[in-house]
């Protein structure tokens, strides 16, 4: 469960003064759902994502993770939760198995649970080929199974994606999409951003749409086609985000 | 405080260092190799040259001589020197380091020396120039000798006892232990090399665990992980400081080593003249030991301020150009303990690293000042605490973790 309250994020900036980079930002994501929040380069997607998954802390509002507040807890936040981007890399020197025990000890799992749970993963994700290869040696395939089953490790109930699929090929970002879909099926809560319509379509329960750091609408994609009198996602986008939108200078 | 976090931590940091080439080199290799490469080539190329000159056979060229074969005929035939024939260019030729020097005969020297004053024996030659200078010291040595035997003659005639010459005796002998001595030579380098090897040590580390892990793209995965960043931050700054130690402790093994076994292979032979005593060069594992203590809150200091700066950078390279600017810093007070005559005061011993370099200095000659000792030692940490304080401030912030 994610229920976020007014979240606010500024920054400062030398030349353009105080940015809103997340304006009042607030919405609720049940277990068993994949809450897709959509919106242009530079909306407050990442940012948005960030502070709930405790990298970054909230200028105003908070939001909570599983019952964990954000702002007071943000450790016990990060021990509910899985966070994968594409700026999540790997330790280059680290094997693939060296990086996901680092990950399960540091989320203090004992030795024999670390071991049969990587063994299941290893096994589910088929990752027994290249177990023992250092992370600079992985193909991207590679590198994104060892990045998933570092999420995983400490089977968190709520997931958090960032532009999981951006600069993927195509196989790639399949396996990642199965895999969002997978943890949904297994009863977790799941967020991700991206500014992808087809994956949107494709997985989304609920959508919210961003833009200038503010949630300008949400709902599922039925309701959003009934509000706008469109069917194309697309459209739709265009059509919320249009009379709020300024090119990034 | 959670000690195992900052050991998980730790041990991956560590691993990872264990797998990088780079610190390898700069942690195990550098300091290794240095000493005995550097001292090596120093007193290799020392020794070959002093030795070349004094084995050298000096030209030197005599001058007005022609009414005094005497003491012409003296000098041709003293076996340390080679007078060539004379000519007019006589000074271009020590200019030109054809010869070595020049010697000038005063007019009628015999005659006058006969009737007891004979005025002077000037010697020309190319100041600062080692071989003329060994050239110079060789007639030098010869006139002496000359000038002694002409008043033993003159004892002699009046009857009169040649001790007269001579109414006591001059020596000098080095009471010096022999690790004094080797400390009052090498003091001031080692005290030098122990904060460049300090710095260099930590240099690679604090960059790869801070601007490399932003330029990686791990900064953000590791972020996302349970542990906190106090525990974050002090178990890579565990790991720079293991790094800046080991450099340190290798460095004085290296010195301790190479100094002993140049003692004893006989290098330093050809420095010195048949039948002086050798200098000392060779360093008990006592001042090493005690370098050592001092290194562990320099490389603190070391390992925190260096870990801060470079977090600060995004990349690498950004890092880099940040800290070499410093290296001028840590420079100028390492090499002022060096110079002659910058010793020890209350003042200078709370001037961060400037203290430790003239402590080093003083523990290697077997010096124990315990108030000084204390002193620099408190007057370090805090410094170093400083430093790793705001190390760990500085990775709370956001700013710096996420500069764009």
């Amino acid at each position: 469960m994610i229920e976020a309250v007014n979240l606010s994020k500024t920054f400062q900036d030398k030349k353009r003064g105080e940015i809103r980079a997340v304006d009042s930002v607030s919405f609720a994501c049940r277990p068993g759902e994949i809450y897709g929040l959509l919106g242009a380069n530079g909306a407050g997607k990442t940012t948005t994502l960030r502070m709930l998954a405790t990298i970054l802390e909230p200028t105003s509002g908070t939001a909570r993770l599983c019952g964990h507040d954000i702002v007071e807890h943000p450790e016990r936040v990060r021990k509910h939760c899985g966070f994968l981007s594409t700026a999540t890399a790997l330790y280059p020197r680290l094997t693939a198995q060296e990086m996901v025990e680092y990950f399960g000890r540091l989320n203090g799992l004992d030795a024999t649970t670390l071991k049969k749970r990587i063994d299941e993963i290893f096994d589910r994700l088929d990752m027994n080929g290249f177990r023992d290869r250092r992370c600079d040696k992985l193909s991207t395939g590679m590198k994104q199974k060892t990045s998933i089953a570092r999420t995983l490790i400490h089977d968190p109930p709520v997931m958090i994606f960032d532009e999981p699929t951006l600069g993927l090929d195509i196989m790639t970002a399949r396996t990642i999409i199965e895999f969002i879909r997978e943890c949904r099926d297994r009863g977790k809560t799941v967020i991700f951003s991206t500014h992808v319509m087809r994956e949107v379509e494709k997985l989304c329960d609920t959508i919210g749409i961003i833009q200038n750091g503010q949630l300008l609408a949400e709902g599922t994609i039925e309701q959003l086609r009934q509000r706008h009198g469109v069917n194309d996602m697309e459209e739709i986008f265009v059509k919320i985000v249009t009379p709020h939108y300024q090119e990034a200078v | 405080m959670s000690l195992r976090n900052i050991g998980i931590v730790y041990r991956k940091e560590l691993t990872e260092a264990l797998r990088d080439r780079r610190t390898l080199i700069t942690t195990f290799l550098v300091p290794l190799l240095m000493i005995p490469v550097l001292g090596a080539g120093f007193t290799g190329v020392m020794s070959a040259v002093i030795g070349n000159a004094k084995k050298e056979k000096p030209k030197i060229m005599i001058i007005g001589s022609e009414d005094s074969p005497g003491v012409v005929d003296a000098l041709r035939t003293n076996p340390k020197i080679n007078a060539v024939p004379t000519s007019g260019d006589w000074k271009n030729l020590v200019v030109d380091k054809k010869i070595r020097a020049a010697v000038e005969i005063p007019p009628d020297f015999q005659t006058e020396l006969a009737k007891g004053q004979a005025g002077t024996v000037k010697i020309y030659i190319y100041g600062g120039e080692m071989k003329s200078e060994f050239a110079a010291a060789n007639i030098e040595s010869f006139l002496k000798e000359y000038r002694d035997s002409v008043v033993t003659e003159r004892l002699v005639t009046n009857h009169l006892p040649g001790e007269l010459l001579k109414p006591f005796a001059v020596r000098r002998q080095n009471i010096a232990p022999p690790e004094k001595e080797a400390g009052a030579i090498l003091g001031g380098i080692i005290a030098y090399m122990l904060i460049l090897m300090c710095l260099n040590g930590a240099m690679h580390p604090a960059i790869d665990l801070t601007a490399g892990e932003k330029e990686r793209g791990t900064m953000e995965t590791i972020l996302s992980s349970p542990v906190s960043r106090t525990h974050l931050v002090l178990g890579k700054f565990l790991l720079v400081m293991t790094a800046s130690l080991v450099t340190a402790v290798l460095l004085m093994f290296s010195v301790s080593v190479s100094s002993t076994v140049l003692q004893k292979s006989g290098a330093l032979n050809q420095m010195v003249d048949e039948g002086e005593p050798l200098p000392q060069l060779s360093l008990g594992p006592a001042a090493a030991a005690s370098v050592i203590v001092m290194a562990i809150p320099l490389s603190v200091l070391f390992s925190a301020g260096l870990f801060t700066i470079a977090l600060f950078a995004k990349s690498h390279k950004e890092a880099q150009s940040y800290i070499a600017p410093l290296m001028f810093l840590v420079v100028i007070p390492a090499i002022s303990a060096m110079l002659p005559g910058v010793e020890l005061t209350p003042k200078l011993a709370v001037v961060p690293l400037l203290n430790v370099s003239l402590l080093c200095k003083e523990l290697i000659t077997g010096e124990y000042h315990w108030n000084y000792i204390i002193l620099i030692f408190v007057s370090t940490c805090v410094y170093a605490a400083g430093a790793l304080y705001l190390a760990v401030k500085m990775f709370q912030r956001e700013s710096v973790l996420f500069r764009s």
